[in-house]
């Protein structure tokens, strides 16, 4: 079996527009202003950039197909340049590009930049579109919160919850990713909410209320990588490495065969366990010093403390109600808001996640920074609990 | 009065089912909104009348019509089937194909769409009956949209019935009979609108129902050789309220045999009426009893039928006619019927067009619920695939069909979803598991929020999924409904 591409690669310099309704920007101008932090922060020239990916998921209300958008928009000089999408997953998607280009030797500096331009659509939330023609005549044209408010059904008849004891949990998680916001000047909503304003809120697919679903929102993350080597010899002294990069996209055995529960996320447990033997990690909960996962909803975040291996099976509900995914808890979860209040550019999210690593490891996370943070793990899920993608990676300290 | 015995191998009816559409729309609000500018309505105004769901029409009440007297037949391979109404969604594709196809008679080799009038299920049936040799599916369907404030508004009602004849050991058979075709225009409708245009009543009843109906009746007894007051089951859809009592008298019917024209909790079906009323009427007369079917429109069929000796005599309401949920708004009613041009948003603005060649090479799994059951590992799996979903099989094309539609099935998982755009919102949708242990997710329909739960049993029903206004196409596919028992 393959050795894996653990600290094999360095993150040599990343950048994050801020998140929100941009109405006055077009995608090309918040691909740049990630795409200049990054740079600055890499402190390298442009013409260094050997390769490059980007990452769009709704190419028909954003940039449009491949990756000329970004080329053009950076003016890269002839670079290798590809557009990429695995759904929501999008972003690392476009990071394991990049990544693997220098893991392989192919290039020694690659660029990954996510963006998405979701606020030209007219109306709240993601886009409705087709599924295809022939998924079309008979998939239901499911929201993404009627997709994930399956998995609220599921678990509480699957372990016995009771909806109100649910619902607590769900709005402890909305809450503790408001406050944790209020901390992050680019985050896209930087208000504070109670456990009553989440319960009361408006319906949007039982037992999602409004609260428990995140933003859609504009924006763009941007990472540089090249070799530790590289990196050192470019003047960093603390180097960020890649832990491990796993994807595992769903066969269809949740979809149609009758051995998925419907109360997790599959593909998290197979990627989370890829994931922690590239790292070697063997215990999780002890070596994790903080995660950012895929909070498109409450719920899902609920349930990915269990799949990740963090929360022992149906005692999510309580591991949350103790805090221990809280900004103090002994797992710190979405300290820089999440994509519950960062917000949701979904080609941006995946890097959006591993920036937040970058920052608290190389402790530059500001007002938000953790005492103790060598070593994050990242989860980007794409699709619907029943059929997705979904993409880990854990970020750390070179020799960490 | 002889007992017929009909024997083996005697043409006639096999089997009959019905269908009404669960809403049941309260004549009574009907009437109150309209009361500022009609307040005649006031006396149509009791009971209520069934109502299609957003996602019902004359096709997909055809398929549950059809399925209901096929479960009473079975054993028996059918012909033809000819699908009977007015108000078919498709003047051009054959309306009867889709049906045939939602019935799992996948190919059928004779399937015929008639209208043309309110006796298109009445004249269908009567040539049926009178044809020998195949085995035919006859059923109406009708879903009409009246104009709104007119009395046939709340006359009327949407539903279907079917009626299987053919050769075998029938539950009754055809004593005589006799039609009448000629231009009286009581009322009509141009083929691209709804709502009818109609003459003064009084005229109808007395040149029409008065005088056009009963030499036609009186032919039908001659030659059926029965008396006027030995019929047992007087079976005439009012489209004029109270002419059923009329022709009744004219002809010589006792009245205590003139049958309930299902006004009360159902409304007049058009051409699918009498076919319904027949229904009815075959689910409770017993043996050797005689049913006089009568159908006024471009004037008259009339026919004498007599049950079997298969025939049981029953007080139990037929389970497709009983339940259904009142319905108290009127704006609902009007929205459903595309009367009433509601704001939906943006997310209603999604282009829904079809690909043709892609419905095609779906089509048994589309129209049919048809999925695979490998050979290898005994899985089911909707879609059939290439690759058998079991990963401890993974066998290679080795699925055969395996229809899904009549299998039990229970709610896995569920929600209620207010975002999406549906013409009924909540959309209610979720993944299903079958007896079978395949696993479907679905659309929920005929359901309330608080009805779903999991392992809530399902029926699954054949219903439009989604409507191209744009290019005036609809596609259909199964969702799944709550069981519910008789009466809920």
């Amino acid at each position: 079996m393959a050795s894996g591409i653990r600290d094999r690669v360095a993150i040599l310099g990343m950048g994050c527009s801020r998140f929100g309704e941009r109405w006055s920007d077009n995608a090309e101008d918040l691909m740049l202003e990630a795409f200049t932090e990054a740079l600055g922060d890499a402190g390298i020239e442009k013409s260094l950039i050997e390769a490059a990916w980007l990452g769009v998921c709704l190419e028909e209300n954003n940039v449009g197909k491949t990756a000329g958008p970004l080329a053009q928009g950076l003016r890269l000089p002839f670079i290798a340049a590809t557009r990429v999408e695995n759904a929501c997953a999008t972003g690392t998607e476009a990071l394991r590009g990049a990544v693997y280009a220098v893991a392989s030797g192919a290039c020694d500096i690659a660029l990954a930049l996510g963006v998405e331009k979701l606020k030209d659509t007219g109306y709240g939330g993601l886009p409705v579109r087709t599924r295809g023609v022939v998924n079309d005549l008979w998939q239901p044209n499911a929201s993404a919160p009627g997709a994930f408010a399956q998995l609220a059904s599921a678990y509480q008849a699957r372990y016995g919850i009771s909806r109100d004891d649910l619902k607590q949990a769900m709005a402890h998680v909305s809450v503790k990713s408001h406050d944790n916001a209020t901390l992050n000047p680019k985050a896209h909503l930087r208000n504070k909410i109670t456990i009553e304003d989440v319960l009361k809120a408006q319906m949007v697919a039982e037992p999602l209320g409004l609260y428990d679903c995140c933003g859609v929102s504009d924006g763009a993350a941007c990472a540089i990588v090249t070799t530790p080597a590289i990196a050192e010899k470019l003047g960093k002294r603390d180097v960020v490495t890649v832990k491990a990069l796993q994807i595992a996209v769903s066969n269809g055995e949740e979809a149609q065969f009758n051995q998925w529960d419907g109360a997790s996320i599959r593909t998290a447990e197979v990627a989370a366990a890829r994931a922690y033997r590239e790292a070697g990690i063997a215990n999780p909960r002890e070596s994790l010093d903080l995660i950012e996962v895929h909070d498109c909803f409450s719920i899902t975040e609920l349930v990915l403390m269990e799949n990740l291996g963090l929360s022992d099976p149906g005692r999510a509900t309580f591991d949350i109600l103790e805090g221990r995914y809280d900004r103090d808890g002994a797992i710190p979860c979405q300290i820089d808001g999440g994509l519950k209040c960062f917000g949701h550019p979904i080609g941006a999210s995946g890097l959006r996640m591993v920036y937040e690593i970058y920052l608290q490891v190389l402790g530059r996370a500001g007002a938000r920074q953790l005492g103790k943070a060598d070593i994050g793990l990242t989860q980007n899920l794409g699709g619907h609990p029943h059929q997705n993608v979904c993409a880990i990676s854990i970020i750390g300290r070179l020799g960490a | 009065m002889s007992e017929h015995s009909a024997g083996a191998n005697t043409r006639g009816i096999l089997s009959v089912g019905g269908y009404v559409p669960r809403l049941r729309l309260d004549r009574q609000t009907v009437a109150a909104g309209h009361r500022w500018m009609a307040p005649g309505l006031r006396g149509l105004a009791k009971g209520a009348r069934a109502m299609a769901n957003w996602d019902e029409d004359a096709i997909t009440m055809a398929v549950e019509a059809g399925r209901t007297a096929l479960r009473g037949a079975t054993g028996i391979s059918v012909d033809a089937l000819t699908l009977a109404s007015t108000t078919l969604p498709f003047a051009d594709r054959l309306n009867s194909a889709v049906v045939g196809a939602a019935l799992g008679m996948a190919r059928q080799p004779a399937a015929a769409d008639v209208g043309g009038g309110m006796r298109a299920g009445s004249s269908a049936l009567l040539r049926a009956l009178q044809t020998p040799g195949k085995n035919e599916l006859v059923i109406g369907s009708e879903r009409r949209i009246p104009t709104p404030a007119s009395t046939a508004e709340l006359n009327a009602g949407d539903g279907a019935a079917a009626v299987l004849v053919g050769e075998g050991d029938p539950l009754a058979i055809l004593r005589g009979a006799a039609s009448l075709s000629t231009d009286f225009v009581d009322h009509f409708r141009q083929t691209d609108r709804q709502g009818d245009y109609g003459w003064e009543e009084r005229w109808v009843r007395d040149e029409g129902f008065s005088k056009l109906v009963p030499p036609v009746v009186s032919q039908a007894l001659e030659a059926a050789g029965i008396d006027a007051d030995q019929i047992d089951h007087f079976v005439m859809p009012e489209q004029l309220r109270r002419v059923g009592a009329l022709v009744a008298k004219r002809v010589g019917v006792r009245p205590e045999a003139i049958v309930d024209t299902l006004f009360e909790q159902c409304g007049d079906t058009g051409a699918a009426h009498p076919l319904m009323m027949l229904a009815h009427t075959l689910t409770t007369a017993g043996p050797g009893q005689r049913i006089l079917l009568i159908q006024f429109g471009s004037g008259c069929d009339a026919m004498v039928l007599e049950t079997t000796a298969k025939a049981v005599a029953t007080k139990q309401v037929p389970a497709w006619l009983e339940g259904g949920q009142i319905e108290k708004n009127y704006l609902k009613y009007l929205s459903f019927t595309g009367q009433l041009d509601l704001e939906w948003g943006m997310r209603a603005e999604m282009d829904n067009k079809t690909a043709l060649t892609a419905a095609w090479r779906a089509e048994p799994m589309v129209n049919g619920f048809v999925g695979g059951s490998c050979t290898s590992c005994g899985t089911v799996q909707f879609p059939a695939s290439r690759i058998c979903v079991n990963p401890e099989c993974g066998a290679i094309d080795t699925q055969a069909p395996y229809r899904l539609a009549d299998d039990p099935a229970k709610v896995r998982s569920f929600t209620c979803d207010w975002l999406s755009y549906k013409p009924c919102p909540p959309f209610m949708f979720g993944h299903v598991e079958f007896g079978n242990r395949a696993r479907v997710l679905m659309e929920f329909t005929d359901c309330d929020p608080d009805e779903l739960a999991v392992d809530v049993p399902l029926d699954m029903v054949f219903r439009i999924k989604e409507l191209d206004p744009v290019r005036g196409f609809r596609r259909y596919f199964w969702k799944a409904k709550p069981q519910r028992k008789a009466g809920e």
